[in-house]
């Protein structure tokens, strides 16, 4: 039985190309780029070229571009670096739904003095712009709001959002960690200050990412030693790993049309076969604005981990929002925030499918969940009562 | 990904005795959809031999919930009430080889249940160690009282917060709560030193957190002073129902008159001031 692998969101395979390109940088080409000889000035090329590549896919210039170990980092670069260039202003603006690389963040800043607005988000994972606006203070020092959502793929709409932060005058920052490579990102289109951006959700190896630094803009390192990538980030450079994001990112450029009609139609077929098929189920997030390879459905009256086992005996891989999954005892921050009912958000999972998806493997899922959904439900003591609810 | 045993993954994938059961004798609901995880146990008890002939539930929760709760009935069928009593939320994590200690929660809820089914098969005659017992909502996310925290840190041994809320989950939403749960801990463990309202000797039906501060307090004001001007010393270890954990200290240790002054000096103390049905028990 061979793997289906929907979990996209949280990791992707590494493509073959990517992983050709990475090799020799493990064996020969194992110089450290800083070097004065030959054997390492070749080294600092290819990065180079690396860099371009990236800003390639975002319409960006080479110089604006900066490794890093991971998005994680990108994010935690982007606000610290915002608070340290802007020392009198205290404040960010973010919303509940980041990721935990922005969200743990600012709780620990907060704990430090800053001030921290979180936007609230509507049912469908959606921001209030006017709120948005009115939370802009001068003394804000960045704003920080992601692309793309991982759990629910609702994708924000980034070009208006940095252009009423630009309006005020504000450093804008987006972790769009999930929208670089499955959707068009242009840097000369929207207005943003930073970016975040990971290569493991695009086919690259974890552990490479990159921060686009808009011309002109303030920053200051956030980890700091030696001169490497112009002294923005010291470090010595994950060499294979950031050819192989340059690899990554032109690939990504190629499959972009690609994300957007076929994953799309696979997405739309699961999705929508699994409502109809599945009763008391429900999409999590914006039907429209989202991500083409996700979705996020509730099933409700039974919990996410268990289908998720289930699932696994057919080694099918999914995600869920459900507490028991990750060890913490409240389900996913991002559900509750869109106000999903307890009893929708325990039983919710997430299906991020990727180029590598095929029709074989989504009729598969089809035809696997719901007998996993309806085993469930004939143990749990609310579907009975749902039942007799509904008969009466 | 949880790295259950073996076992719990036979009993998640066949669960045994899940379904309904027609006039169960007696029947608890637990936990809610809210928290994540939720049983319903019910069980024919044979009225002359007391003994369990049947059970079933149905659990809405992750695969370690289920799998506590198949296990459970499985522990259960053909028991006397007497035994089922006796089994505790280890019994049930251990017949399945152990869980992680995040999922220990899954086995205290069906221990809970247990509890809670007796407790309604008994109706208002028996009411002791339920009840009564509920005490006061400490933890407001979870619905989960002082009682419950304290019975679950004793009976287990915990000493963290994190333990708690992995254990009944206590504390794992907005953490306002964690003062009082570290309080209860302490409380537990007899460290700290509370003033009873009421006179000691007063008998009463009490909580068990009254209970051990009272026991705590019996042993400090009356036992120990005693104790201490013959050269020894007691420290209160742990209670347990009515089981009364002591550590004797200096020339108490291995004095062989340690029984004598267990039985007489402590136990008779105790049973004077707290609790007739008390008995104390060394630990070395
Ligand atoms: C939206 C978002 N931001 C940040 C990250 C963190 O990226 P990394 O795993 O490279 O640290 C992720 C990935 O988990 C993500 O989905
Ligand atoms: S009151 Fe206990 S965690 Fe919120």
């Amino acid at each position: 039985m061979s793997v289906i692998y929907l979990d996209n969101n949280a990791t992707t395979e590494i493509d073959p190309q990517v992983l050709e390109s990475i090799l020799p940088y493990l064996k020969s080409e194992y110089g450290n780029p800083s070097g004065m000889y030959t054997f390492a000035g070749k080294l600092k090329r290819d990065l180079d070229k690396a860099r371009s590549q990236v800003a390639a896919l975002i319409n960006a210039s080479a110089e604006e571009i900066i490794f890093t170990s991971c998005g994680t980092e990108s994010d935690n670069t982007a606000l610290v670096s915002a608070l340290e260039t802007y020392p009198e202003k205290r404040h960010i603006v973010t919303t509940r739904v980041e990721h935990s690389a922005i969200l743990n963040m600012c709780k620990h800043l907060s704990r430090k003095g800053y001030a921290i607005t979180f936007l609230p988000v509507d049912r469908e994972g959606m921001i209030d712009l006017d709120e948005l606006a009115d939370s802009v203070t001068p003394s804000t020092a960045v704003v920080s709001i992601m692309y793309a959502n991982n759990e629910t793929g609702v994708v924000y709409p980034i070009e208006q959002i940095a252009q009423i932060v630009k309006s005020k005058g504000v450093l804008f920052h987006t972790d769009a960690v999930q929208a670089v490579g499955k959707l068009p990102v242009d840097m000369n289109k929207i207005p943003v200050d930073m970016l975040s951006l990971s290569g493991h959700k695009l086919h690259a190896p974890k552990g490479i990412g990159v921060l686009y630094i808009r011309k002109g803009t303030r920053f200051q390192p956030y980890i700091i030693g030696g001169h490497q990538e112009d002294g923005r980030r010291g470090g010595t450079e994950n060499v294979a790993s950031i050819v192989g994001l340059g690899t990554a990112c032109e690939i990504a450029a190629k499959y972009m049309n690609h994300e957007n009609t076929e994953v799309r139609r696979l997405r739309d077929k699961l999705e929508n076969t699994l409502l109809s098929k599945i009763s008391s189920s429900m999409l999590n997030g914006h039907k429209l604005s989202r991500l083409p390879n996700t979705t996020n459905i509730s099933f409700e009256f039974i919990e996410g981990e268990a289908i998720l086992l289930l699932l696994d005996e057919h080694r099918i891989c999914a995600s869920s929002g459900s507490a028991c999954t990750s060890g913490s005892i409240e389900p996913s921050h991002v559900l509750r925030a869109m106000g999903v009912p307890f009893t929708a958000a325990h039983g919710s999972i997430r299906f991020s499918l990727s180029r590598y998806t095929t029709e074989q493997e989504i009729d598969k899922v089809i035809e696997l969940l719901p007998p996993i959904v309806n085993r469930l439900r004939q143990m749990s003591p609310f579907w009975h009562e749902q039942a007799s609810q509904l008969s009466s | 990904m949880w790295d259950y045993t073996k076992k719990v993954y036979d009993h998640f994938l066949n669960p045994r005795n899940v379904g309904d059961m027609e006039n169960p004798d007696a029947y608890a609901e637990v936990g809610n959809m809210a928290c994540g995880d939720a049983l319903t146990l019910m069980l024919k008890i044979d009225k002359k031999t007391n003994i369990i002939t049947d059970a079933k539930f149905k659990t809405f929760g992750c695969a370690s919930a289920i799998a506590s709760s198949s296990v459970l009935t499985e522990l259960l069928i053909g028991k006397t009430i007497e035994q089922a009593r006796k089994i505790t939320n280890q019994d049930i994590a251990e017949r399945l080889g152990g869980l992680p200690k995040e999922k220990m929660h899954c086995s205290v809820m069906g221990q809970e249940a247990l509890e809670k089914a007796l407790a309604q098969y008994f109706g208002e005659e028996i009411p002791e160690d339920h009840t009564e017992l509920e005490g006061v909502i400490v933890c407001k996310c979870f619905g989960v009282t002082d009682s419950q925290i304290a019975k679950v840190v004793r009976e287990n041994n915990l000493h963290t917060v994190g333990d708690v809320t992995n254990y009944c989950k206590a504390g794992g939403g907005c953490g306002q709560c964690h003062p009082e749960i570290e309080d209860i801990i302490r409380q537990v463990h007899g460290g700290v030193r509370v003033e009873p309202e009421k006179p000691v000797g007063q008998k009463k039906v009490m909580t068990n957190i009254e209970k051990i501060l009272l026991i705590q307090k019996t042993i400090e004001q009356e036992i120990r002073p005693q104790m201490e001007a013959d050269g020894g010393g007691i420290d209160l270890i742990d209670v347990v129902g009515n089981k009364v954990l002591v550590a004797l200290r200096g020339t108490c240790v291995g004095c062989r008159t340690a029984q004598f002054t267990l039985k007489h000096a402590v136990e008779s103390k105790l049973r004077e001031l707290v609790d007739e049905d008390i008995f104390v028990e060394e630990v070395k």
